[in-house]
């Protein structure tokens, strides 16, 4: 678990620089990317697939730009790895299901065209709980991706391949897709930075679908420079998405080293009961901004505690829908009947894992004759009253502070078990996706067991500005041992 | 249970899993019956909540409907879409029988 520099890479804006400049070659950049998967995808199996032939090819053609003059962009030879539901033509893409094995999209999602016409070059696709439905990545139909701290626990999920992936140096930065956590679980898991937009900031084009009033696009990163530097090249409007908010992309990096002199921080008292090392990490991490000039307070708001039942209705409402169109008619697996709702049945029933199956019952559940009011109208209402909540409390706080999970990175098979034990995990990160608002986990401390410990920045809609300058902030105060890049 | 009402029993198990069009063997279904119970239970503070005079929120920004101007722009190709398709006759996807056999 020592650091070695051979495997670490420098920041991405040195990169893009020195390929921009001609100095070092994107063909570099993707050998030690490439090298670094043979050396350790065997352990931690974090992709699905992995495009060594396109990368090679993208990383040329990045190289031959520069020497004919053109610039390639701002993430220049950058190798970047992506969450297996984001659609890439022509290279297969399974959501981690068998339902979609072998499945090549006709098309590019609109965060890998913005990432390829900046330069990047794609490596794979990255592991993740099946259809983006877990905490661990252990609902992968693949297998799970193992965590780089500590190859026994999970990475978390369900990006848990793009968070490993960064969290082990093979690549530099990764995307994955947040809808109750998704994004920043495993980032604190493992010990880098996550961040989760504002609804509608990143164009959900060719992400395949969970929960469409809760899913956005972000990044990983080991620095929260990369993490800025990574969400401004895939933001912004795109009219291939009904729900993108139109208006340019946030501009983030030019305020990141303002500080956080003056701005009032609130510690959600009601995500730091229980006294575990995530809640003392919380409390370090309002001093170190305290010490460096903001305002900050405890704040109590007991309605953010209705978020983890109120999206237990909701997201597996709007995925029992979403997840309609896996019928065996258009793409992926077709299991025979001698009828089509038979053919139906036996292609989702073969075709799903547990935890899929699990939620597509319960939102079929929630929403049919009977249980709609008492179930998804009553959780829509708590969701409002949520939001009403954080309202409140922005007008006395310019950000947020709360754990990002409520525990470490935890033993495979531990929670696996238990759908209810693995839903809490996303209790301190649901209510700002509920709200649409932006967060960031930020890695702060390490364990008493060595592990890495997040702490999350909340901020309110199209706050991602003052919310990274907080989670600079915090990085600059963190403890550099809790930081990837480690070796298993 | 003391609430019978909340208890999901395996034959609504089994008619929930027929509007979802999922194929459950037995094995699933009773599984499925006590985690879904279980699930209900934990989120039952939300059902009980009081919400007189609580709109809905069903997205969390105001949605309004997008039009694009009415210009031709090229669409998928069909051979790239129907080359994904587990079954194809005539360029269109072929599915097994629709409609039971007639009177």
């Amino acid at each position: 678990m020592t650091a070695s520099p051979a495997f670490e890479f420098a920041s991405l804006a040195e990169i893009a620089s020195s390929v921009r400049s001609g100095q070092l070659s994107a063909r570099a950049f993707l050998a030690q990317s490439l090298g670094a998967i043979r050396e350790l995808e065997g352990d931690l199996h974090c992709f699905n697939e992995i495009t060594t032939d396109k990368a090679m090819a993208d990383a040329d053609e990045v190289d031959r730009m520069v020497r004919s003059g053109l610039d390639p962009g701002p993430l220049a030879g950058v190798p970047v790895a992506l969450k297996d539901n984001l659609c890439t033509a022509g290279i297969p893409t399974t959501c981690s299901s068998k339902i979609l094995e072998g499945w090549l999209p006709p098309y590019d999602a609109t965060v890998v065209s913005r990432l390829r016409a900046a330069g990047a070059v794609l490596v794979g696709k990255t592991n993740l709980d099946e259809f983006a439905m877990g905490s661990s990545t252990e609902n992968s139909a693949f297998g799970p991706t193992r965590n780089p701290w500590d190859t026994g626990r999970v990475p978390g999920g369900s990006s848990g391949g793009s968070a490993a992936a960064v969290a082990a140096g093979i690549v530099p930065l990764s995307f994955g897709s947040d809808t109750g956590g998704s994004i920043r679980q495993p980032a604190a898991l493992c010990g880098i930075v996550g961040v989760k937009p504002t609804y509608g900031v990143v164009s959900r084009y060719g992400l395949i679908a969970f929960a469409s009033s809760l899913d956005q696009i972000g990044p990983f990163a080991t620095t929260v420079a990369d993490a800025a530097l990574g969400l401004e090249v895939v933001a912004g409007h795109d009219p291939m998405d009904s729900t993108s908010l139109a208006r340019p992309a946030p501009s983030l990096l030019a305020s990141l080293t303002e500080g956080v002199s003056g701005l009032r921080i609130g510690l959600v008292e009601d995500f730091l009961v229980d006294g575990s090392e995530c809640v003392d990490a919380v409390v370090a991490a309002g001093e170190a901004l305290a010490a460096a000039g903001a305002k900050v307070d405890m704040v109590t708001i007991p309605e953010l505690l209705l978020g983890l039942p109120a999206y237990y209705v909701i997201a597996p409402a709007e995925a029992s829908s979403n997840l309609s169109r896996y019928d065996g008619v258009r793409y992926g697996l077709r299991v025979d009947g001698p009828d089509t709702e038979t053919m139906n049945a036996r292609t989702r029933g073969e075709g799903f894992g547990p935890e899929v199956k699990r939620r597509i019952m319960m939102g079929t559940y929630a929403l049919s004759a009977g249980y709609y009011d008492a179930y998804y109208g009553q959780a829509q209402k708590a969701r409002t009253l949520v939001i009403r909540a954080f309202e409140a409390a922005y007008r006395n706080f310019d950000v947020l502070l709360t754990p990002t999970t409520p525990s470490v990175a935890f033993p495979f098979g531990s929670k696996v078990d238990d759908p209810i034990e693995m839903y809490m995990c996303d209790l301190c990160s649901i209510p700002s996706s509920l709200a649409g608002h932006p967060a960031a986990s930020v890695p702060f401390a390490l364990s008493s067991e060595g592990l890495p410990v997040g702490v999350q920045v909340l901020a309110p809609a199209l706050g991602e500005a003052v919310m990274m300058r907080v989670a600079a902030s915090l990085e600059a105060g963190a403890s550099r041992e809790a930081r990837g890049p480690v070796r298993p | 249970m003391s609430e019978p009402d909340r208890l999901i029993t395996p034959e609504q198990v089994r008619h929930v899993a027929r509007l979802a069009r999922l194929a459950l063997d037995d094995d699933e279904v009773g599984r499925m019956a006590l985690q879904l119970s279980a699930i209900l239970e934990h989120v039952d503070a939300v059902r009980r909540l009081d919400t007189n005079d609580v709109p809905p929120t069903a997205h969390p920004f105001p949605v309004e409907n997008v039009l694009r101007a009415d210009t031709e722009v090229p669409c998928l190709e069909r051979e790239s879409v129907l080359s994904q398709a587990p079954a194809v006759e005539s360029d269109r996807f072929r599915v097994p029988r629709i409609m039971g056999e007639a009177p």
